[in-house]
């Protein structure tokens, strides 16, 4: 399992994304963004839903993560308190599921592609590649 | 309205271990009300249930579906579009749901995702409260409109008991006493004499304890 690269998808929203989109590939590896991370970009993380991150791992992923405004100074009030408490259902469920409920987690980051950012998506990937692939891979195991 | 709520995914997982195929059957009325059983919640649990097939190395089909009403013959018999299509059906309807599919499919296996719990009320967004037991003979007009029968820890009809301290029930301190707040309610309106007439011993067999009770009304059947 040493060369197993993780497939991490990270749910942000539009504020946080933003800036990280207009950097461009080439300069988001520079600044050390995981290759194996795939960003999808919401209008508001309170947008998703827990079908959402949980279709995320029926294609496939072995860890998802979301990121978010800081609790209290959301761009849009509530949403990443929202798209917390979803986080916390899936993990929940994943428990119930006999899975490592840190496959997802919730990240609260100000806006912009910052040091944070890319630390988040790089403890997503160490900590997923430590966990190994995804259970609900047929015969992954 | 009906309260209920999804059971431990791993026993749903067994229920429908038997099976490839499942309809898996939401109900749009009470259930999606209190986020137990709606569209939404189908689309949730089929996603688990299939995630839990795979985590076994084995694959689900789960045809994804919601009525109107499953506690209604008219909305349970246009189930017949799915024919052929599942092994068994999970209803995430209440109980009276799993019932009505039950009694219309004598030879499909229905299984219910949900624990239906009790009627309640919404009392603030993610929490619900029990109001009525359906008791058969309400008694909401000698107790200032709060239900004894379903908020006293002992369904007194003459109440308070004496474990009451502080206006909190000896059963569950974190509740009120229910028939405090009966007394104080009276109080209030001036009607606290009210409480001076004695409860006659309940007749429990409107309460369903003389088996399944029916209710027809003939302005109504055709
Ligand atoms: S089947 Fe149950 S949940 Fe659905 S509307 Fe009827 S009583 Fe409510
Ligand atoms: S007295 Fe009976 S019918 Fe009336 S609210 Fe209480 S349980 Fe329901």
């Amino acid at each position: 399992m040493a060369d197993f690269s993780p497939d991490i998808r990270a749910f942000c929203c539009h504020y946080t994304a933003q800036q990280l989109c207009a950097e461009g590939v080439e300069q988001r590896r520079q600044d050390g963004l995981p290759d194996n991370v795939v960003i999808h970009r919401v209008p508001c993380t309170g947008k998703l839903m827990v079908s959402t991150l949980l279709a995320a791992f029926e294609d496939g992923a072995d860890g998802v993560y979301v990121v978010g405004c800081p609790e209290d100074r959301c761009h849009n009030l509530m949403g990443s308190r929202r798209a917390a408490k979803r986080v916390g259902a899936v993990r929940a469920a994943l428990a119930e599921l006999a899975v490592e409920p840190e496959r997802i987690a919730m990240f609260h980051l100000e806006r912009g592609f910052h040091p944070e950012f890319v630390q988040a998506a790089q403890e997503m990937v160490s900590r997923v590649a430590a966990l190994g692939p995804s259970p609900f891979k047929g015969g992954s195991r | 309205m009906i309260i209920a709520q999804r059971k431990p995914i791993p026993e749903i997982l067994g229920m429908v271990a038997p099976y490839r195929r499942v309809l898996l059957l939401g109900c749009r009325g009470c259930v999606s009300v209190c986020s137990a059983g709606g569209d939404r919640e189908v689309e949730i649990l089929a996603s688990l249930l299939r995630l839990g097939r795979q985590k076994a190395g084995q694959e689900l089909a789960v045809v994804e579906a919601a009525l109107v009403r499953q506690c209604d013959r008219e909305y349970v018999e246009s189930v017949d579009r799915w024919d052929g299509q599942y092994d068994a059906i999970l209803s995430m309807a209440c109980g009276v749901g799993v019932n009505f599919l039950a009694n219309l499919l004598p030879m499909t296996p229905v299984y219910p995702a949900v624990n239906t719990t009790f009627y309640g009320g919404s009392a603030e967004q993610g929490v619900w409260t029990e109001q009525c037991a359906g008791c058969g003979n309400c008694i909401l007009h000698l107790t200032g409109g709060l239900c004894p029968m379903a908020r006293c820890a002992k369904s007194l009809q003459n109440g308070p008991c004496g474990g009451s301290v502080g206006g909190r029930c000896e059963i569950h301190p974190s509740v009120p006493c229910i028939w405090q707040l009966i007394h104080d309610r009276l109080e209030r309106l001036g009607r606290k004499e009210q409480l001076l007439a004695i409860a006659p011993i309940r007749d429990w067999s409107a309460a369903g304890h003389a088996g399944p009770r029916t209710l027809v009304r003939d302005d109504l059947t055709l």
